[in-house]
This record gives structure tokens, sequence and C-alpha cells, in this order.
């Protein structure tokens, strides 16, 4: 079988029946496989034990970190909360994905200062704190004169990570964790959900565990990493696996070699990764004296500013499309959001595609850095696409390129591609069991739709609800969903949400301000 | 911020009246160069100032909102919540001086002024970037809306 899928920490591998074919205690039947909505008595008489819990989330990542803390604040006790997860933490697969594609602890994500999953208040962002901890101004000016004067400021990630893990502790997230697979979220009849559980092996008596609950919370993140078909066809014909590879995955044997002897690097893509795997080239060329040659392929080259109209244009050049996050600042409460809450279907599609596309932010150092490249000749950006690559000796690559001066031939001694595509929400068995069994459907941009309310539609089972959030809902009413503001924008629409079933407390002012007190006391709930 | 017009507009009136009101209410006995005047007439004066900021800020909101959709990003950056003082504040005492604000007897003393407007600015322009969203948590996210 191929291995397309950059793998993930906790990412659900498909399912896979026994091969010895030997039926195990408490497994699912195929009357239970089979059907869309379950009795009490089928899944009694499969034998798998059932946990009532009224509210459960499935994934464990930050998606579900922020809606539980949300949920706490709210009132809810951990008792009343199962988060399934294979995740050792909550962070443990976005740390990982950060980590490889070069931003480490040390380094600064792509993300405001006000956007703080610790802190659902954002207040004080980041940038403050940072201030004191450090007794300086300077995050604190960066703030003030943004984007103007200087870069956005941008957290550091083990700053986040580390605030994190604070919160973790503070309400009492762990607790709620419940470590397993999941295998799939049926809908019950009188009501709520079952949600299957494979347990890790000899932990239980039984291979499945069933959780019985009123509401059930999708946050699954990412449905899979996809390498490129290019890539991939090279690394299985030549069996070379080390000198083609995607920021996504491990590669730091590319800076090594290049440590080792000076050598030629092909880099692809227009993105955030990008920019960091640049970055960590010319920070080793800098460091430590190397000759590093840098090729830099774009599909699309951008020249300057873009966009439909004098209203929407983007600033752009040397091949790059600006933007200092993933999306347009105002989709995450200002203008943007409140324009795409009211567009259905296509006009939808539409608005997405417009402020979508491969980007990056503008940052000084960068900027200085790939000035210094092209003047001195060792940074090379050019607009093409990858026709072929082929091995060429002492573990060098030659790339046939096709460009807009016609077709070019490279010897590298590595490529590192930073694009990449996401992999369908069918390939995530349990987005697509929901696709199959679960009433779910498709958005304009064929992800999983969502109500403004965060609720998965086609899925409701009164007087239960299933609510999803994350990257799978990307094209919903709500764009920044993949982001760690849109995570808590969609935990606060979820826990309003759950606030009119009567499931938790009304987070008015009064209840907000003493919750963010005992916040700011650290005070554990 | 992220302001939707609507938002604009409701958390300027929201916080000048509020926050600025209460500030108002502690400054205006000591500012300087009102020394003949009794606390009656010298409230009237500051909080002439303060609708008065009030009222045009709603037409300076409309401009600031046509200004932003220039902006890729339609947002208004921190820095110019805190620089729209100097314009804002130039065209209230351009204002007084040309005697058009009504129910202004006399002129206001400069110093005074200068000192009720700039710390009233930037009292509003603290809350407005942060503290604002420990009571109002929705707030953020529906483009400065309170209602």
């Amino acid at each position: 079988m191929r291995e397309e899928t950059i793998q993930l920490p906790g990412a659900g591998r498909a399912y896979r029946p026994d091969p010895s074919g030997a039926p195990q205690p408490g497994d699912l039947t195929p009357e239970l496989i089979e059907t869309d909505w379950w009795s009490d008595d089928a899944v009694a008489r499969a034998g798998i034990p059932v946990v009532d819990v009224p509210f459960v989330s499935v994934g464990g990542g930050i998606g579900s970190f922020v809606t539980v803390d949300y949920l706490r604040i709210c009132g809810v006790p951990t008792s009343a909360i199962k988060v399934l997860t294979q995740l050792e933490h909550p962070w443990e697969s976005y740390e990982y994905l950060t980590r490889v594609s070069q931003i480490p602890r040390k380094e600064r994500l792509r993300s405001d200062s006000a956007s703080c999953p610790d802190n659902i208040w954002g207040f004080p962002s980041y940038a403050v704190r940072e201030a004191f901890a450090d007794k300086s101004f300077r995050s604190l000016w960066q703030v003030l004169v943004e984007p103007i004067f200087a870069d956005y400021y941008t957290p550091k990630a083990g700053h986040a990570f580390e605030t994190m893990e604070k919160e973790y502790r503070r309400i009492s997230y762990p607790e709620t964790v419940v470590k397993g697979q999941v295998r799939m979220v049926r809908r019950r009849i009188g009501g709520g959900y079952y949600t299957i559980l494979t347990p890790p092996e000899k932990s239980s008596r039984t291979r499945r565990i069933a959780y019985r609950s009123k509401y059930v919370h999708i946050a699954v993140g990412y449905p899979g990493l996809k390498f490129l078909p290019d890539l991939q066809e090279y690394r299985e014909r030549h069996r070379d696996y080390g000198s083609v590879v995607n920021a996504y995955e491990p590669h730091e044997q590319i800076y090594q070699r290049l440590h080792a002897a000076p050598g030629t690097v092909l880099v692809r893509g227009g993105g955030i990764v990008a920019s960091r795997v640049l970055q960590r080239l010319i920070d080793d060329r800098d460091a430590r004296g190397l000759q590093t040659q840098i090729l830099h392929v774009f599909r699309t080259f951008v020249t300057g500013s873009h966009g439909p109209n004098i209203w929407m244009r983007r600033r752009g050049g040397d091949g790059w499309a600006y933007q200092g996050f993933n999306y347009p600042k105002s989709v995450w409460g200002g203008q943007l959001k409140a324009r795409v809450r009211k567009l259905e279907g296509k006009d939808r599609a539409d608005l997405y595609k417009v402020f979508g596309g491969t980007n990056t932010p503008i940052r000084r150092n960068w900027q200085e850095q790939m000035r210094r490249g092209r003047r001195e000749g060792w940074y090379r950006p050019f607009q093409g696409e990858i026709i072929a690559m082929e091995p060429h000796g002492s573990g060098q690559v030659r790339v046939e390129l096709k460009t807009e001066h016609g077709p070019q031939h490279v010897t590298v001694i590595g490529v590192v591609d930073c694009t990449g595509l996401e992999a369908d929400i069918s390939e995530h068995r349990v987005l697509d069991d929901l696709l199959q069994h679960g009433g779910a459907g498709r958005n304009p941009v064929d992800r999983l739709d969502v109500d403004r309310t965060f609720e998965v539609r086609g899925t409701r089972s009164e007087p239960g609800r299933m609510y999803a959030s994350g990257t799978a809902t990307l094209g919903g009413y709500f764009p920044g969903v993949d982001t760690f503001l849109g995570l808590q924008i969609a935990a606060q629409e979820i826990a309003d949400d759950l606030t009119r079933q009567k499931f938790c407390r009304r987070l008015g002012p009064l209840r907000s301000t003493s919750q963010w007190w005992k916040w700011a006391r650290g005070k554990q709930i | 911020m992220l302001p939707t017009l609507n938002g604009r507009i409701q958390t300027r009136i929201f916080l000048l009246a509020i926050v600025g009101g209460i500030w108002t209410l502690i400054i205006s006995p000591v500012l300087p160069g009102l020394g003949g005047a009794g606390i009656g007439e010298i409230y009237r004066m500051t909080f002439t100032v303060l609708v008065t900021t009030i009222v045009l800020g709603i037409g300076w909101e409309l401009i600031y909102h046509f200004i932003q959709q220039f902006r890729w990003e339609k947002d208004w950056p921190t820095l110019f919540g805190l620089i729209t003082v100097l314009n804002e504040g130039a065209l209230v005492w351009l204002l007084l001086r040309l005697g058009i604000v009504p129910g202004l007897p006399d002129g206001v003393p400069l110093p005074a002024f200068l000192i009720l407007f700039a710390t009233t600015w930037i009292i509003v322009w603290i809350i407005a970037n942060g503290p604002m969203r420990v009571p109002f948590i929705h707030w953020r996210f529906r483009g400065g809306r309170l209602v």
C-alpha cells in the first residue's frame, strides 16, 4: 500500500479488521456497522460496555482543549466531559508540525498577540505577558506600531505551549482524558450519540468501549497531509526518501548535508513553510559560513499587488503573496467575518478563493535575507514547475523544470517541498463514517458542513447535538477555523449553543469577569 | 481592532459615555485654568466637550470605515486608534473656538482642554485594546458590537 500521507501524532489509521478473523469480545457487529441509528439493545447485544457522559470531544488536540477550556469556564465539571484521544497532550500534534517545519519552541509562530489558546479573553495578550516576563517594552512597542512600522508581533512557539500547559493543569483537563482511538460516532435511537473507542491494547477486557452522550464534539484536526504525486513517485521508484522531502516531515538530513559540503538545494512553494525553510538555510549559511546555493521555484510567481478590485488587493512581490496571518485579519471578528456569515453556496466558496491562496507574512528579517541572497546570487527565485526528478550520483538529484524561459535542468543535493495537499475529509475514518452513516454533509468547499453554531448539519439526534471545529469545517460561515483564534471562536459559538440547551452557564459580564480573575490568579477550577 | 462600522460606533459611544464619563467626573475639578468657575459650570463645560467628541466621532467613524476598505486586512491597527486623537481633538477644539458648539457660553482654556481630551482618549484606547474583552467576551468576535 502506498504511504501517501505524512504521519502525524495521534492520526487515525484506516480500520483493519483482525486478519485471523477471530471475533473479539465487545467488538462491533455487522448489525452495528451497517445501521445508522443504534439502539441500546443492539450495543448491549454486541457486548460493548457503555459509559455514560454528557459531553464527548473526539480528537484531543488544541480544538478539543480550547472547547473544554471554554466549557469548564462556563461551569461544566470535568465529570461531565470526556476527551477521547491518542495524543499525550493537546499540543502534541501541533508542536510536531511546527517543529519539523522549522519553528522550534524558541522561534515565533504566525499567530496574533491576542490569539491565546490558554486564555479565552485574549487579555493580557502574549505581547503584554512577554513584556512583563522580559521586563522589556519591546513587544509592547511592536504591537503598538504593527504592521506599519514593525512586523506583526507573533508569540514564540514555546510561550504558547508553556501557557497552554498551565491552563491545561488549571482546568484539570487531564481528568477528562481517555486514551484510545475513536472508530466512529453513530446516532442513538432515543437521543444523543454513541462514540466507539478502541482502547489501547490490553487496557480493556473488550475490544471497544461505547461512550453514550447527549453531545459530541468532533475536533480531529487535519484528515491528513499528502505528499505531492511527483515527490511520491520519485521516492517510490528510486527508494530514496532522504533527498526529496516534504517540509512537514523530519528533514534535518538536508541541512546536515549542507553543513558537510557545499551544495545547491531546491525549495518549492510560496507559503509560510517555504519562508521558514529559507530562513533556516540562510541562518545556517550565515552562522557557519556555508556556500549553500538556493533555488526557489514558485508555481505562481507573484510580482505585485493582486486582487479582484481596488477594495480587495493583497500585497505581493518577488514571487510571494504577502499577508500577516493565514487569513486577512478581519475574518476573526471584523468585516470579513460579518460578510462570510451571510453567504451561502457558491458566493461563499468564491469569497474563500479571493482571500485564500498560498501566502506568507512580510517580515523584515526574511526580506533582508532574500534581498542579500538575490544580490549576491546565491538565492534564485523563479516561476516554474518540476517535471521530473531522478538520482544523479553521489546522493544528488537531477531535476527537470518547466519555466517561463523554457525547460531547465538543475542538479541539487536535495528538494524541500513546502507545498502540501490536505487530504479529503473522507480519508479520516471518523469523518468518513459521519458522511456515510451520521447524516453529515459537505459544505461549498467540500469539507464538513457546519451551521453558524458549529453544529454538524444533518447529524442532530434530539435532544442531542453534534458539533465540529477545526480544519475539517473550513468553508463554513466562519473562515478562520484552522487557527488558534478560530478554534476559540468555534468554542464560543458551541458554548453559546450549549448555554441555550442549559448544559452550561452563560458567560455574561459578571461571570466572565470573575472567571478571568480566577484565570489571572492561576486558581484551579 | 477588527471593527465593523456598527461595532465602531457602538464601541465609541459606550466607551466614551461610560469610561469617558467617569473619567470626566474625576478629572474635571482638578483641570488647570478654571479657578474662577463653579463646579457646575466646569462639569457643564467638560461634559459638553465629551458629548461633542461622541457626536463628531460618529462622523469620523464613517471616514475611518471608508479608509479601512483600502486595507486588505480590513483591520484598524492599534496605532491608528491612538493617533486619531490628533485630528479629532483638533476638530473639537476648532469648533469650540468658533463658538458653534451649543451649550458652551465661554471658551475653554487650552491646557484644560488638552489634558481632558488626551487623558480621556488614552484611557478609552487602552480599555478598547484589552480590558474590554474581560467583561464582554463576545465583543471582539462581533466586530465591536455590544448589542
